[in-house]
């Protein structure tokens, strides 16, 4: 089991605050530069170490905070005995009662279809606490969410549904703009767009898959991005799995951040490319593998990499950190790397014009060789993108798996994206697209402030709208869920194997949809909870003084 | 006093030699000396590694050429200037500003431009805006996905169903879910493009057997069951999986054969269904009905929502001890972002109107049926129909191709073209040559509809001779 050796390996952790600016929630003196080691979580191969590496020397722009404050001693070792005692606890259990589970019938003989530690895992451990995830909405996932009310009689086996429903603040969809609306130009233009080309085009792009709609898609994301040309595809995860296999083959060399996601690792391991990873955001380490890559060449053979890739995300939807473009794109040019830069989190919600961590940081689109992003969460749809030269999107509308194999976009999701598209850039005459990017930084502020203030603590930068607040233990997931719900707020928990067993947590997603009033009305209700349930885990000093809302950003 | 005692520590060292026997002196000699070796070994390697000077190491990056990121695509490759489809693909379409019947697209029920359809995902719309916001874990799961899933579920008559975002991710996850590194796959050789890339993910064995031939299957699991050590076969998954209609063909698959195969030899089966669910059996309940066979023999029926019902999405079928390990294992539905829910109510509704009509499916295996018969009098025209006479989806394969590859589908190109011009959209196939599993014998791909009549047929057949006169003689 992965919890052998637990205890082995030193993680490091900095905290770094690149300047003090904007940062008045720590008193950046003090948190500058302090290096705190502490014992790894498990499997140190997998995710080793953790630095945030901010190579600003007080020089260029100002680089606003990331922190991924260490956990104390104490609540480590109780984490950990909890864990241990939840899986004695259910092996008893196991040993004792048989699980109300279904039985395979007329399987006789056959080799057992599951692991037996993962079926023990999600029966006996996961199941405790399964009624945080997969609650049934039954509205807009807007600003505010409709729950379904369901209860279980016999310890979360099985769910029933009471016929009523709770209408709760909404911080766990992914909606940043809050283009998740039922009415307004979004879902009127989209319903317009159902009554001209239905819902589907039962085709692949290569086929007769392709309407006008898709060609304006393509056009107005390419000028949104401010690179030459765009293709898009229906799905979003489908646009890493069966697309990033096509620009890689057996000889390439992929160095990956270790906090990647799913879709990207799953794309990454069909290209049969040979793959590393770096440390999460960690300039050096990625300087290390690269340079090592290049100055080795291929294992055994020497033979020089054909072609090496970077490929990282903008914003980081487990951990809240903002990828170090501008130090990553130095290093690409450095050893002659491309880079694939994944901005489904980031895309409409970083940067002052939405145009995702590109504009955040005001680089140059062209320097990023391939643009991927999905318009699931800033623009309210569903589907996926990829950007840049037009002679990369033509070879992608030549060799991608998915133009050729799966079904094109629908024609009103990808309505729904064109109009919000348009609103963000102004083209719709108003200033609402920008009144909504700026709402999102200042709700991202405000709230992350607050939470720092309130001595819990919280990983990422302070930028970013992804919020995640650690409470470690595997049974605190469930009891802060299960009270902020009874408290009409719906966030969502994050617990091992999605993160690392250590790191159980609380993820808020912020939104332009958000406005004060509703966010101080959480900020009070989770200040209740961090002093009962005792999350204010964090030993940086707190900032003293009244935090204001924003009104204006220049 | 150090001086004293080295002296004679090395007098007593050499009495010591003198006195030791030959063998003796060559074995310490030995050790010693492999002693030595490994030493040295381990430090001349490290050495090797950390000998370059920053400034070698410099011009080794400075000396490197990667590759271009990509290759510049050929610029007359089709794909490159795709047909544009104006306006709803209904029975009836406009490709390129040709009005054209739709022989093309794989809407065989109509649904895709059903008034009732639309309606509902207008509604849906109204109530629930367009995005769902997350994947189903995380507040994405909408009630009509819940709907949806009981009514997938009561419509195959199975326990559990559970609702994918996209059709190609839908078996794709399906597989690797189940079937890890060390199983085995025994899988058709003409199996559509998304499972060869679930059999990728999976990393397990794959052995390919030739297009529905079950001697063929019977035959590669003999040889594996002999080659297997005993003690490794009984930790060794076995799966079977195949398609109901296979969309790069046409032929349905010999499903009770391939059962019995199949639970002879202890293999689980996956049955993807993108094209016979909706469109085989009495009522549309997909090959399964077709052969009348007992569903529950089948591990794992997975079903695609983008081709008879006109949305987008896919979905599985199973028992609840198969499906729900999907929920937690299948990569497509635990990191995607799930299904619209105006996509989920258009497949709701779509699947309503499939239960109310209960003749719709013995009027589309009529057309089909038709269609074909039709299809197979262009022989003399240099045709070859291929495809199961009552399902939806036919290949013409030329009688007398091109050797070069790029000739035969350049042929084929210019064929679509023509008719396309004269009011028939019919397209050549599309594979990605160079990574499908097998080579793809180029052909046209038509697809029929419920709504076809015989005129149009005759249309169609005139239309195809024409093509034939002009390009094939």
């Amino acid at each position: 089991m992965a919890t052998e050796g637990l205890l082995d390996g030193a993680r490091q952790l900095k905290i770094h605050g690149a300047n003090g600016k904007h940062s008045p929630n720590v008193a950046n003196g003090k948190a500058n530069g302090v290096k705190l080691v502490r014992k790894n979580g498990l499997s140190p191969g997998v995710r080793n170490g953790m630095a945030t590496d901010v190579h600003s020397k007080g020089k260029e722009k100002i680089r606003s905070k990331e922190s991924f404050e260490e956990v104390p001693l104490y609540t480590a070792v109780m984490t950990y005995m909890g864990f241990y005692l939840l899986v004695v606890l259910g092996y008893l259990n196991q040993f004792l009662f048989a699980p109300p589970v279904a039985k395979e019938k007329n399987r006789k003989g056959y080799v057992p279809l599951y692991n037996r530690f993962e079926q023990f895992y999600s029966r006996y451990v996961y199941r405790r606490i399964r009624d945080c995830w997969n609650r049934p909405i039954c509205s807009v996932p807007g600003a505010e969410v409709v729950l379904k009310d369901r209860i279980t009689n016999d310890y979360g086996w099985t769910f029933e549904y009471t016929g009523l429903e709770k209408k709760c603040l909404n911080l766990g969809s992914y909606n940043y703009l809050g283009f998740a609306e039922a009415s307004g130009p979004c879902a009127e233009e989209s319903i317009e767009s159902i009554k001209k080309y239905a819902c589907s085009l039962c085709s692949t792009r290569h086929e007769l898959g392709t309407s006008p709609i898709h060609l304006e898609l393509e056009e107005t994301t390419a000028r949104f991005l401010g690179v030459e040309a765009a293709i898009t595809f229906g799905m979003g995860f489908a646009t890493n799995a069966l697309n990033l296999p096509c620009i890689l083959s057996p000889g390439c060399l992929v160095i990956s951040d270790e906090k990647n996601h799913a879709s990207l690792i799953l794309g990454l391991r069909l290209s049969g490319a040979t793959i590393r990873v770096f440390k999460h955001n960690n300039m050096k380490d990625l300087e290390k593998v690269l340079r090592n890559a290049v100055v080795q060449g291929q294992p055994k053979t020497h033979v020089p990499w054909k072609k090496i890739l970077i490929v990282a995300e903008g914003v980081y939807s487990m951990e809240g950190s903002i990828v170090h473009l501008p130090e990553v794109i130095a290093l690409k040019k450095k050893y002659k790397a491309y880079l694939f830069l994944d901005e489904a989190h980031s895309v409409g919600a970083m940067g002052p014009r939405g145009r995702g961590v590109v504009d955040y940081f005001g680089v140059n689109p062209h320097d990023v060789d391939v643009l991927m992003g999905t318009f699931t969460k800033s623009f309210g749809s569903a589907g996926g993108y990829i950007a840049g030269s037009k002679e990369l999107v033509d070879y992608f509308r030549v060799n991608s798996h998915a133009a050729c194999y799966a079904s094109s976009m629908s024609p009103p999701v990808a309505q729904q994206i064109i109009t919000s598209m348009r609103i963000i850039m102004g083209e719709d005459g108003t200033h609402e697209g920008q009144k909504r990017v700026m709402q999102l930084a200042r709700n991202t502020r405000y709230f992350r402030r607050r939470l720092h203030q309130m001595g819990v603590i919280i990983y990422g930068n302070e930028d970013s709208p992804v919020v995640p607040l650690l409470v470690y233990m595997f049974s605190k997931i469930g009891a802060v869920v299960r009270t902020l719900v009874s408290k009409k707020i719906a966030a969502v928990g994050v617990g091992f194997p999605a993160t690392p067993l250590m790191e159980g947590r609380i993820r808020f997603c912020l939104s332009a949809a958000h406005t004060k009033e509703q966010l101080d009305n959480v900020l009070d209700i989770l200040e209740d909870i961090a002093e009962r349930l005792g999350l204010k885990y964090s030993q940086l000093p707190r900032y003293k003084g009244v935090i204001q809302y924003e009104d204006e950003i220049e | 006093m150090g001086t004293y005692w080295i002296p004679t520590n090395i007098d007593e060292l050499l009495g010591g030699i003198k006195e030791a026997s030959l063998l003796h002196f060559f074995l310490e000699g030995f050790l010693v000396a492999s002693l030595l070796w490994f030493i040295f070994r381990k430090s001349y390697k490290k050495r090797d590694v950390h000998s370059m000077s920053k400034e070698e190491e410099d011009r080794l990056i400075e000396e490197w050429n990667p590759e271009p990121l990509v290759s510049t695509p050929r610029q007359d490759h089709p794909a490159l200037k795709p047909h544009v489809v104006t306006g709803k693909a209904g029975h009836y379409l406009d490709v390129d500003g040709h009005h054209c019947l739709n022989l093309a697209t794989h809407n065989y029920l109509s649904f895709a431009d059903k008034p009732e359809v639309e309606e509902r995902a207008i509604q849906s719309i109204r109530k629930y805006g367009v995005g769902s916001c997350g994947p189903r874990g995380f507040y994405g799961t909408v009630d009509v996905h819940l709907e949806l899933e009981e009514k997938l579920a009561k419509f195959m008559g199975m326990e559990e169903a559970c609702v994918y975002a996209y059709g190609f991710s839908t078996i794709a996850s399906a597989i690797p879910a189940y079937a890890k590194r060390g199983d085995v796959i025994f899988v058709d050789e003409a199996a559509n493009f998304a499972i060869q890339k679930g059999l990728d993910a999976s990393r397990s064995s794959i052995y390919y057997f030739k297009h529905n031939d079950v001697q063929d299957l019977e035959r590669l699991l003999l040889e594996h069951e002999a080659k297997m050590n005993p003690r490794k076969a009984k930790v060794t998954r076995k799966f079977l999986v195949m398609e109901g209609i296979y969309m790069n063909t046409g032929n349905i698959c010999p499903l009770p054969a391939l059962l019995n195969l199949a639970h002879r030899f202890k293999c689980r089966t996956i049955l993807d269904e993108n094209v016979s669910f909706g469109t085989l059996g009495e009522t549309g309940r997909g090959v399964t009905e077709h052969f009348n066979v007992n569903r529950e023999d089948v591990d794992l029926i997975v079903g695609s929502m983008e081709w008879a019902l006109g949305s987008i999405g896919g979905f599985c079928v199973g028992s609840s001890f198969i499906v729900e390990h999907q929920r937690l294992s299948g990569l497509g539905y635990c990191f995607s972002a799930s299904l619209p829910p105006l996509l989920t109510a258009a497949a709701i509704a779509s699947l309503e109107e499939i239960e109310r009509n209960p003749t719709l499916m013995s009027v589309l295996h009529g057309k089909c049926q038709d269609l074909h018969n039709a299809l197979s009098n262009l022989g003399e025209a240099g045709f070859r129909v291929s495809g199961f006479s009552e399902g939806p989806v036919k290949h013409l394969f030329l009688l007398n191709p091109p050797e070069d590859l790029g000739k035969h589908q350049a042929l084929l190109h210019d064929i679509s073209q023509y008719c396309i011009s004269n009011g028939v959209a019919i397209i050549p196939a599309s594979y990605l040559d160079q990574i499908e599993a097998q080579p793809r014998t180029p052909s046209l791909r038509i697809t029929a509809n419920v709504d076809l009549t015989k005129a149009e047929m005759e249309t169609v057949i005139k239309v195809l001779k024409q093509a034939a006169s002009k390009f094939l003689s």
